[in-house]
């Protein structure tokens, strides 16, 4: 079909208008970092940089930036670990309930997040686990798994059997086979895999504001309850920017090495 | 040593099988599939009326009796589907016409870089996309200084259409991909078919390509009813209204813990209800 030229016009505009719409938010929260007045209205001020010494400086930001980098190394690395194994399992071998097994690898980020978050809180209470940075790892760790096994999967779908088997008939081991053949293989899968579950962990609130204790504080939960205050901190802004490129960058790196999944989107 | 265990591991392929799912399995079962099984036994559970305190296996519906005879629950139930439904809606509205631009006019250099462009913010912190709404809709934002010269106001920050709209801007992108995805697979003979056939532009739009974009989005409309029908990050944030997800998470706050296992069946139920319907349009096989 030839769509005539009014209509290819009105559709590139209209997508054009969309793309600001997308981006126009973050822009604006960009340029907000760097606002001199310490109330947030429109339009800005002048420029500054104190915010950022100010961010920098602060022991809360500190915390909560070291506490959301040990959970989400932590549960990234869980993840992966799991998430490799049940790859393995499930593309090298046949057996029966596979299909419901791959569906219960999914279910965690199919059903809203809030069930998953009071889920996990109940049955933490319920068995007297104390909330705190371990009960936070658990939770990341549960809906990562999927990332990881995504990632892995598909590469091990692509990955040709042919060296594998040439190595088993050369007298090789299977562990041999597996750290000198299917492991190299997987190595960038398993990179990238592991960024994009690191962005997902960094970046969650939903379920981790179920399963964070009170003492234990990620960085979006410190923008959450400074976001809950009427009166906010002009450093929320910069802390924003800082959510804003810990949890793209990692996505942008992991689309460089290609590992596919990227479309899918976190939670 | 390791030699001996990979050769028992190697004429054994099911114990293999085992061990490599043992894990996995075991942690999704147990951590998850667990607390979901003690999230919903937790809404039959009664709770000391004195210490407030939940008593487990003193089995009641008591929790569903106070839901059922409040109305505001209900309220607030119908509240969350309608705007999840209205998201999906605009989603969709928004979606249709840039996927096709993405899919059918745009260059190939310009569709690869719009493709990343969409893919990108799914990425970019959510909450900080909440955030930065804030500063546009609140009164004195960016919204209110460029709608006063026609001597209008800004929305504030109490508005329900605000979470609408930002719930709309968080969701779009599972939209647009599935939806171009979709574009794609329809081959161009069946365009050409159509316009030999006489038919016009938004003939064959109404007639050939919106019926085969059911499926595709149906697969979208999982995701954007999904995540709306489960948050309470944005209701809280852009507007005064309660989602499903605030009265869970105050009642869990408050250690209700029944009233919130209760009120989690609404979500769950719902999820369930709207999956089934969207693999009857076919979303499964374009997901």
């Amino acid at each position: 079909m030839v769509e005539s030229p009014l209509v290819r016009a009105a559709l590139r505009i209209f997508t054009g208008a969309v793309m600001v719409f997308i981006y126009l938010p973050l822009v604006i929260l960009a340029v907000y970092a760097f606002n001199a007045s310490p109330l947030g209205g429109w339009p800005p001020s002048g420029f500054t940089l104190d915010w950022f010494g100010e961010a920098a400086g602060s022991p809360a930001i500190r915390d909560a930036l070291s506490n959301s980098l040990t959970v989400a190394t932590i549960s990234t690395l869980l993840a992966l670990i799991l998430g490799t194994l049940a790859a393995l399992a499930m593309q090298r071998y046949s057996f029966f309930g596979k299909n419901s097994i791959s569906f219960l690898f999914v279910l965690p980020i199919a059903l809203p997040g809030v069930v998953t978050g009071i889920s996990l809180q109940s049955s933490f209470k319920l068995f007297g686990i104390d909330l705190g940075l371990h009960t936070i790892v658990i939770a990341h760790a549960t809906f990562c798994v999927v990332v990881a096994y995504n990632n892995v999967v598909a590469r091990l779908r692509r990955l040709p059997r042919s060296p594998e088997e040439a190595s088993a008939d050369l007298g090789a081991d299977s562990w041999m086979t597996f750290r000198r053949i299917t492991l190299p293989g997987m190595r960038t899968a398993l990179l990238s895999g592991g960024l994009l579950a690191f962005a997902l962990s960094f970046d969650e609130v939903i379920v981790t504001l179920f399963a964070a204790g009170p003492g234990a504080r990620t960085l979006p939960i410190w923008v959450f309850s400074e976001l809950q205050r009427s009166y906010q901190l002009p450093v929320v802004n910069v802390v924003a920017l800082l959510l804003v490129l810990v949890s793209v960058i990692p996505v942008w790196i992991a689309q460089r090495i290609g590992g596919g999944e990227i479309a899918r989107g976190g939670r | 040593m390791i030699r001996r265990i990979t050769g028992w591991f190697n004429r054994h392929p099911r114990a293999t099988l085992g061990a490599l799912l043992a894990g996995p399995l075991g942690w999704i079962s147990v951590v998850y599939l667990g607390s979901l099984l003690i999230l919903l036994m937790h809404a039959f559970w009664s709770k000391d009326s004195f210490t407030g305190k939940v008593e487990p296996f003193n089995w009641t519906l008591d929790a569903f009796v106070q839901i059922l005879s409040n109305p505001v629950y209900f309220t607030i139930a119908a509240r969350t589907i309608g705007i999840a439904l209205l998201v999906t809606i605009s989603a969709a509205a928004i979606a249709l016409p840039v996927a096709y631009y993405m899919a059918r006019i745009a260059s190939p250099r310009k569709r690869a870089l719009l493709l990343v462009a969409v893919t990108m913010p799914l990425w970019a912190s959510y909450l900080v996309k909440i955030y930065a709404w804030r500063t546009i809709l609140q009164t004195n934002g960016l919204l209110g200084w460029a709608i006063s010269p026609f001597g209008l106001e800004g929305p504030g920050l109490t508005e329900i259409a605000n979470s609408w709209l930002v719930l709309t801007y968080l969701w779009l992108p599972y939209m647009i991909l599935p939806v171009y995805a979709g574009l794609e697979r329809i081959p161009n003979s069946l365009l050409e078919a159509s316009a030999d056939l006489g038919g016009r532009g938004w003939i064959t739009f109404r007639r050939v390509i919106f019926p085969q974009l059911i499926p595709a989005l149906a697969a979208g409309s999982i995701f954007t009813f999904s995540l709306s029908i489960g948050d309470y990050i944005v209701p809280d944030l852009v507007s005064d209204a309660k989602f499903i997800g605030n009265v869970i998470y105050d009642n869990s706050a408050l250690g209700s813990f029944p009233v919130a296992a209760a009120f989690s069946f609404v979500p769950i139920v719902v999820m369930i209800g709207y999956l089934l319907f969207a693999r009857r349009l076919g979303a499964f096989e374009s997901l």
